[in-house]
């Protein structure tokens, strides 16, 4: 038991680096992806054909196929097509257009949430629609979304666990890369396991006690 | 340009729907499991399954497989990929099906098993016949759509060796430098085997609902 221990407290200092980095991928993965999962609920109503149908297969695609064969075509695909990136930037691009594509639904729903008597309102008041939008759907509509969005974040951490095929150090880079040297694989694959499990139990508990919170009075 | 070398991605395309099948049947088992074990009225019971649903889907999928595949493995438990795969696919699916399966308990009118009870039928009939025919058609949905996510999902599945679509991609980039067109294919599978699904379910589904359209 000491062994098991002394082996953990071994190994926790680089696990935890990775860990910060698998935080960092996932926290701008999300920065970038939520706003342009906006543009695409948006883009997606649009009238226009030109804005709708490009929209509509980055949604579906980003949806669609696996995030693994989203982040293996960034990383091994595009430098065929001219364009190489590190294993940092091929993640945040994957992680970001996987972020966009699920939260696009997840701000149209809310968006479609809001009375459509308020856009109307809107109009009467003389509010052109970008005005609409700024003052009247967005600040009703987003707030509806928010526990979906930090559940949907709670998956993508646990997805940039992913970023270990393109050679990230992220944290589960780290145990492999730990157990491959010490053939100890259980107990490292048990911390990890723990680690993640340490910020996704709680989140998911206060991300739940919100969502009923909201839902109180509806 | 002759496309014959994505060939080999196709072969994937029977063992990601076998993988999926097999996490879903055990999803589906440890899922009715956990949740009656919440909905049973013992404390110790329920608390008991409520944690073991949050441990499952608190850790990522592919540690889970790493943590069968190679923790166990490493002198505990001889254990194939495939086995692996399933099992650990199978305990978030079992997790978050034990969730649906207590949203649709929760929907079907507590009159139900009133009557049931009041025309004698003994508690296996209850359950059997007049519960579990209602939980199907209320939870077909939601299971069809969380297979869709189930057979992407069964992606990581290739970090450990089955040969799945994503593991032939995989391959085929490396032994032809075209990633591009590899993943791009495998990604195009993924999406294709999801829309015939999604087009079933809402069928049956629809069928469903005019047999109980009020």
């Amino acid at each position: 038991m000491t062994g098991l221990l002394d082996f953990w407290n071994q190994s926790l200092p680089q696990l935890l680096t990775g860990f910060t980095l698998s935080l960092q991928v996932t926290g701008l993965s999300l920065a970038l992806g939520i706003p342009l999962g906006l543009v695409l609920a948006l883009t997606l109503q649009s009238a226009s054909r030109w804005l709708r149908w490009p929209s509509l297969v980055m949604v579906e695609i980003g949806r669609g196929a696996s995030i693994l064969v989203l982040l293996q075509f960034v990383y091994f695909g595009l430098p065929s097509a001219g364009l190489t990136l590190s294993s940092f930037a091929s993640a945040v691009a994957a992680f970001c257009w996987c972020t966009a594509a699920y939260t696009s639904e997840i701000i149209r729903a809310g968006l479609q949430s809001v009375h459509h008597g308020q856009s109307e309102a809107g109009e009467v008041l003389g509010l052109d629609p970008a005005e609409i939008l700024r003052f009247v759907i967005l600040p009703q509509g987003l707030p509806v979304c928010v526990p979906t969005l930090l559940g949907f974040s709670i998956l993508m951490l646990q997805a940039s666990s992913l970023a270990f095929v393109v050679a990230l150090p992220e944290l589960m880079s780290k145990a492999q890369l730990i157990g491959s040297n010490t053939f100890r694989y259980m107990p490292l694959f048990a911390l990890t396991a723990i680690l993640y499990a340490a910020v996704c139990i709680p989140a998911t508990i206060v991300v739940g006690r919100l969502e009923r919170r909201l839902s109180r009075h509806i | 340009m002759t496309a014959g070398f994505l060939a080999p991605i196709l072969g994937g395309v029977i063992w990601t729907l076998a993988l999926s099948a097999a996490a879903l049947a055990v999803g589906m088992v440890l899922g009715a499991l956990l949740c009656a074990m919440r909905v049973s009225g013992g404390a110790v019971l329920a608390a008991l399954a409520a944690m073991l649903i949050l441990i499952f889907r608190a850790v990522p999928p592919i540690v889970w497989l790493f943590l069968i595949y190679f923790g166990l493995g490493a002198g505990w438990l001889q254990i194939g990929a495939f086995e692996a795969a399933a099992l650990g696919l199978g305990l978030i699916t079992a997790a978050n099906l034990a969730e649906i399966f207590r949203g649709a308990l929760k929907a079907i009118h507590v009159g139900q098993w009133e009557a049931a009870q009041t025309l004698g039928l003994p508690q296996v009939s209850r359950l059997c016949d007049v519960i579990v025919p209602q939980m199907l058609r209320i939870t077909l949905p939601s299971i069809v759509s969380y297979a869709i996510g189930l057979i992407k999902d069964t992606a990581i599945a290739s970090t450990i060796g089955v040969p799945e679509i994503a593991f032939q991609a995989s391959n085929v980039s490396q032994a032809t430098f075209r990633g591009l067109e590899s993943f791009a294919f495998a990604g195009l599978l993924y999406i294709g085997l999801s829309i015939p699904i999604a087009m079933a379910s809402r069928r049956i589904d629809l069928r469903l609902r005019s047999k109980v359209a009020r």
